[in-house]
């Protein structure tokens, strides 16, 4: 197996082979620069960890459970299924890990305003979350195509004090509420810190935000080992930037476990409405770090489309893009309407409501755990839950 | 000597400093471009600034948000804008030419292909808003030569040390930017921008042009009097906003041009 030790990626400047790095404009580099210094020194110091791990404990709720779904393992007829529950963490997602850290560093750093974008509105709530616990400023930026999508978390997020940006360029949604993030950053770059929620953007944030969630794959290995005795076959994650994927999969990148990370096919790849990104993207640079990317032959980003607002984005973390080309990781999409009856079977065979994001992940675990042995194990990624998508899930299942 | 340098030169001489005008290219659409581009530069443009439109313009206010996407929407590409360097140059041959880009563009057009087809085109320089020094090797070292000259940003952000490292890689003119935030913001400080251009000052003889947020003959003035030059953009993009149906645009625009040009010349 390829060497994939901590120590190697990324590079000092951020690359994670050719990938990554930090393309963006000169009024923010002094800031990165000063971020990645504050990154790395809170990443020496013990009394931080103690307390990040000590707020996932007793504030997120941490370890969340790795459960055995055994009616939906059964009713396929293969692979046993487990689920890590991120969906139980406080804010019912795994966001809230990564902001948590984020917003420590912020405190470290002096800063008492924060900002995020954010697509299904996970981020924005883990990020407002924080803020609220940490008495800081908080404003987050949101596509109006998202705002109407996911009504729920826009109420979540004024409830918690923060004030929710309508973002209306482009098809407003993640890729445009990023946008306008990084332009409001470059006006208010001395006293604000920008959370952002996935493995994208510049460097350090894709390794800052790696480190922040793979308490994930941390707490799933050691939970599988001691439950079963062995590692899984097989981790399948959803992919929109790569968060809740790469916090799953970094703990067993060394491992002889195969990984899957899953992409919205949207209304299917031929019909070129879709945020399958890694599946049929080109390199380019965007937001920041260079990446797969969904463009035009003149470097134009193109628009995605998925169901789920949270993978609806045409870029991807770099990392991702890194495992792809070594084979270490494999990629697949799934459709709009795969999610919805993965969807709909995880309420019914186990008594859970899962997120569109990660009901991606889980209709991937439906075509793959019928393949394999009854011996063999997939941990899938419930990455959230789904009581923010009950609106639009209404209106395709009609339930 | 090239271009910019042939033109700073002949501006001190004439006790004058550069206005150096930016447009997004082929707004609202090749052909009128075109006709406003050459009234820029006959009526006192020194060095026009050619923005390429760019899907996801992060480091632009909303005037040159609308232009780019204006322009987009009238199928102009890189390719395009390289076509129309090429016309603008056998109309000028003396005013250099800055494409002006995010690196997405720049890159999907291949780096070698665009040096060589720039340059053939009769471009000067390059501005690369997203492509610190940090990143530009890759860029640079496809490059079969260093005829274009990287315009480098020097930001009221950038600290002292790097100002220096930054200014020791740039050629043509530092662009420095007047203040935090996307182009076409508010509130100019001409108190700040002299600070900023006497640090850097400290640390090149590179002529410094200083831009955002520039955009009446006043402005011009003030920030003339300590700067190499000055750089309007949002303002010459918000004139022809405002003017896309008027008959009168090209000298309208003419016009603005004119009166921030006569700012320019020192008057002491």
């Amino acid at each position: 197996m390829l060497n994939f030790k901590s120590e190697t990626y990324p590079d000092p400047r951020g690359h994670f082979g050719p990938y990554g790095g930090r393309y963006v404009g000169e009024t923010l580099m002094p800031a990165l620069l000063e971020l990645e210094k504050a990154f790395f020194d809170i990443a020496q110091d013990p009394s931080f960890h103690y307390e990040f791990h000590d707020l996932l404990h007793h504030y997120v709720g941490r370890p969340t459970p790795l459960f055995h779904a055994k009616r939906l393992s059964t009713h396929l007829g293969g692979a046993a299924i487990y689920l890590k529950r991120e969906d139980l963490a406080h804010t019912g997602a795994h966001k809230i890990n990564n902001t948590l850290g984020q917003a420590l560093l912020a405190r470290w750093m002096g800063k008492k305003k924060v900002i995020a974008e954010t697509g299904a509105g996970q981020h924005g709530v883990a990020t407002a979350t924080v803020a609220a616990l940490f008495g800081m400023e908080c404003r987050v930026f949101m596509g109006t195509e998202d705002i109407q999508r996911q009504a729920a978390n826009v109420q979540r997020m004024r409830l918690l004090g923060a004030e929710v940006i309508p973002v209306s360029s482009g098809t407003g949604t993640l890729k445009d509420a990023m946008n306008e993030a990084m332009r409001y950053w470059s006006g208010a770059v001395h006293d604000t810190f920008y959370v952002i929620g996935s493995v994208a953007g510049p460097h350090p944030y894709p390794v800052m935000v790696r480190d922040f969630q793979k308490v994930i794959g941390e707490e799933a290995r050691s939970q599988i080992l001691k439950e079963t005795g062995k590692l899984p076959k097989m981790l399948i994650a959803c992919v929109g930037g790569g968060s809740n994927s790469m916090g799953l999969f970094y703990p067993f990148i060394e491992d002889p476990v195969e990984m899957v990370g899953v992409e919205a096919a949207g209304k299917g790849i031929h019909t070129g409405k879709h945020a399958a990104t890694l599946g049929s993207g080109t390199i380019g640079v965007l937001h920041g770090s260079k990446s797969y990317v969904l463009q035009d032959e003149n470097g134009q980003i193109m628009e995605a489309h998925s169901i789920s607002a949270g993978l609806d984005y045409p870029g991807v973390g770099p990392e991702h893009s890194m495992l792809k080309d070594r084979g270490r990781a494999r990629y697949a999409s799934i459709e709009d309407g795969q999610a919805l009856e993965a969807f709909r079977k995880l309420c019914l065979f186990e008594g859970i409501i899962p997120a569109l994001e990660s009901s991606h992940a889980l209709a991937q675990a439906l075509i793959e755990a019928p393949r394999m042995s009854p011996d063999d194990i997939i941990i899938v990624n419930l990455s959230g839950r789904g009581d923010k998508d009950l609106g639009i899930v209404n209106q395709h299942l009609k339930f | 000597m090239n271009r910019i340098d042939e033109t700073f030169k002949r501006l001190r001489q004439k006790k004058e400093k550069a206005l150096v005008g930016f447009v997004s290219a082929g707004d609202p659409n090749i052909s009128q471009s075109l006709r406003l581009i050459k009234a820029m530069c006959e009526s006192g443009v020194d060095i026009l600034e050619l923005g390429v439109p760019f899907s996801d313009p992060t480091s632009d206010g909303p005037v040159i948000q609308r232009s780019s996407g204006r322009a987009l929407k009238s199928g102009v590409n890189l390719k395009a804008v390289v076509e129309m360097t090429r016309e603008i140059r056998e109309f000028f041959a003396h005013t250099p030419i800055i494409l002006f880009s995010y690196y997405n563009p720049v890159l999907a057009y291949g780096n070698k292909a665009f040096y060589n087809d720039a340059l053939a085109a009769g471009a000067d320089g390059l501005l690369i808003v997203d492509l610190p020094p940090e990143e530009s090797e890759e860029m640079t070292s496809e490059w079969r030569g260093n005829d274009l000259s990287l315009i480098r940003l020097i930001a009221p952000t950038t600290p002292q040390e790097r100002m220096a490292k930054i200014a020791a890689s740039a050629s043509g003119f530092l662009y420095l930017i007047s203040k935090i935030g996307v182009t076409g913001s508010d509130g100019l400080d001409t108190g700040d921008i002299s600070e900023h251009i006497k640090r850097l000052r400290s640390v090149t003889q590179t002529p410094i042009c200083v831009g955002f947020g520039i955009s009446t003959p006043q402005d011009v003035a003030a920030v003339a009097s300590h700067a190499d030059g000055v750089v309007i953009g949002s303002a010459f993009e918000r004139l022809i906003e405002e003017n896309l149906e008027n008959p009168e645009i090209v000298s309208l625009l003419a016009e603005k041009v004119r009166a921030c040009k006569a700012a320019t010349v020192e008057t002491s």
